[in-house]
């Protein structure tokens, strides 16, 4: 990255023009110092706040954290043989939504079926490290 | 001075899910390196014995024996997948010419036999060759049957299978030094076992909550203390480090010691305690000291001391201004395994971009090294690397934008007495050695 190289001016008008400008910008320049300090002793704040403005959600729910609920239920298909009865007789014929991503939600809003289990079948192939 | 040595695994780019590789460990005496992967799959290298003439490098690691160690499941009860990905691999101290190793998936632990065979019998009176009985009407003349050498054959076997004990996902085994009993932990809860008996494990840890909504934190590692067989700890996912006696009492809920780091809360962010959580908890050799891996650091607790750890290396900090972008792809979630060389003198963990770092602990020094083939003429100095976190990036320097989070160094190991490491990516294995002379 190249430096800029700032404009030349004639040395009075640059120096009266400095004085002008150093007082008026004064609480200025104190202010953003403060910001750029936040910013510089917190990056993480500034991405925290990144993130509230993607997701205003985020963190509002009670009762526990949604990171562990989520890691607990790592795995679940169904919550029990109903849920998986009606799923087979519901989703028979219809295309089935893409799962969005949600960052607030803990469950899916996508409710497999069989037919979208991937086949869970052992690796018969040798793994490639042996090869 | 790190040299490549060797690269296992295919080259191309379009990775298989089953061909990711999720543990990496050596046994004791550093003969043997065994990996785990997504497919279930144990895959074990021997270190050929050293050329004595040609002393400039270590032996090199083979393929020994390869098996299938556990197979995806459902259980139908509980509507549950149970992947048959291997989290852990531990090696049993060899105590005859056969090798044990406990291998681990989210829900069932298996001890394994590893054992070779180089003679076969023949001559038998009443079998033919291939195993078909003879008509003994047939049979005229007898013989002794005698050993004849065959080639060397190598057979796994599971000898135990310990089932049925944990209701969440396992996240670690560690082997006692009693060399009699092992812990497995998972989310909330912690077992002890003995090697010989399947049908009962004792709980030693339990953190689940009365009301699942007041759960706070979970077992993230746990690991038996190196010499003390009534010790152990685990951490969590908030960051602290319980160490529990197991003379206290039969059940640990209550630790001996905490290890904690005060935080100063004017720094609290959304991603405090995510980046907090502690990923992997390793004793040292010597089992004075534990170190800890948390997203952006690496951390040597002295055991005698809880306020605060006696040493903390970063190991990629110019990802703190990232966070946000690391949470919405999921990385911030990586966990990350750390360990010790044979004489405690410098620990390693992985990073991105194929990076892994090594911090000395006497010099104070740190280096950055890649894992990728484009080095892979053996015995090639690997060169440092280096991140650049923003503003002028110097040639040969890495933005931070440039880095590349798919490629994950998650699991690394160090010989147990040689400068010899085996780095994880994801579906290749690197061995490096320190240049001999």
């Amino acid at each position: 990255m190249s430096a800029e190289v700032p404009e030349a001016a004639s040395a009075e008008e640059q120096k009266s023009e400095h004085n002008l400008l150093f007082w008026f910008m004064q609480p200025l320049i104190v202010n953003s110092l403060e910001e750029m300090e936040d910013k510089v002793t917190s990056p993480e704040k500034a991405e925290e706040a990144k993130l509230k403005a993607r997701y205003p959600h985020l963190g509002q729910k009670p009762g526990g954290s949604d990171f562990l609920r989520k890691r607990l239920q790592k795995g679940q298909k169904y919550f029990d043989s109903g849920d998986y009865n009606m799923a087979k007789a519901k989703m028979k014929n219809k295309q089935l939504p893409a799962a969005a991503p949600d960052k607030t939600e803990v469950t899916g809003d996508h409710i497999p079926t069989p037919q979208d289990l991937p086949q869970r079948k052992p690796s018969l192939v040798t793994s490639k490290l042996a090869g | 001075m790190w040299c490549f040595s060797q690269v296992k695994g295919a080259v191309d780019d379009d990775v298989a899910e089953a061909d990711i590789i999720s543990t990496v460990e050596f046994n004791h005496s550093g003969e043997l390196l065994a990996t785990g992967d997504k497919g279930g799959r144990v895959v074990i290298f021997q270190q050929e014995q050293e050329n004595k003439i040609q002393s400039h490098s270590r032996g090199e690691y083979n393929v020994y024996s390869t098996f299938q160690s556990h197979e995806p499941e459902f259980d139908y009860l509980k509507s549950l997948e149970i992947e048959e990905k291997i989290n852990k691999i531990r090696w049993l101290p060899q105590k005859n010419a056969a090798q044990f190793l406990l291998s681990t998936n989210d829900k069932t632990i298996k001890l394994w036999k590893i054992s070779e065979r180089d003679k076969r019998p023949e001559g038998y009176n009443l079998k033919e060759e291939d195993g078909r009985y003879r008509d003994p009407t047939t049979v005229t003349t007898l013989r002794v049957p005698v050993f004849r050498p065959m080639d060397l054959m190598v057979e796994a076997s599971p000898r135990r299978i310990f089932a049925n004990a944990h209701t969440y996902h396992i996240n670690s085994i560690s082997i006692n030094s009693d060399y009699e009993t092992y812990l497995s932990a998972d989310d909330l809860r912690i077992n002890l076992w003995h090697l010989e008996i399947t049908d009962r494990s004792f709980n030693i840890v339990d953190i689940k909550p009365a009301n699942m909504e007041e759960l706070t934190e979970v077992i993230t590692a746990a690991e038996f203390h190196p010499n003390s067989c009534n010790t152990f700890v685990y951490s969590s996912s908030k960051g602290t480090i319980r160490l529990c006696d197991m003379r206290a009492s039969a059940l640990c809920d209550r630790h001996s010691k905490l290890f904690e780091e005060p935080e100063d809360p004017s720094n609290r962010s959304f991603f405090s305690e995510i980046i907090s959580s502690i990923s992997d908890v390793k004793f040292s050799h010597s089992g004075r000291y534990m170190m800890t891996r948390d997203y952006l650091s690496v951390k040597i607790w002295d055991l005698n001391m809880e306020n605060r750890p006696v040493e903390t290396y970063q190991v990629h900090e110019y990802l703190r201004s990232k966070l946000c972008s690391l949470y919405e792809n999921d990385c911030i979630f990586d966990k990350f395994e750390c360990c010790w060389n044979g004489s405690d003198s410098v620990v390693m963990t992985g990073s991105y971009n194929n990076f892994f770092r090594m911090f000395d602990r006497n010099t104070k020094r740190d280096i950055t090294l890649e894992a990728s083939r484009e080095n892979n003429k053996p015995r090639t100095v690997l060169k440092p690397r280096k991140v650049c976190a923003s503003g002028k990036r110097k040639k040969d320097e890495i933005s931070v934008d440039s880095l590349d989070f798919n490629k994950k160094i998650l699991h690394t190991a160090w010989h147990p007495k040689e400068n010899i490491i085996a780095v994880a990516t994801t579906n290749n294995l690197y061995i490096f050695q320190d240049k001999v002379n």
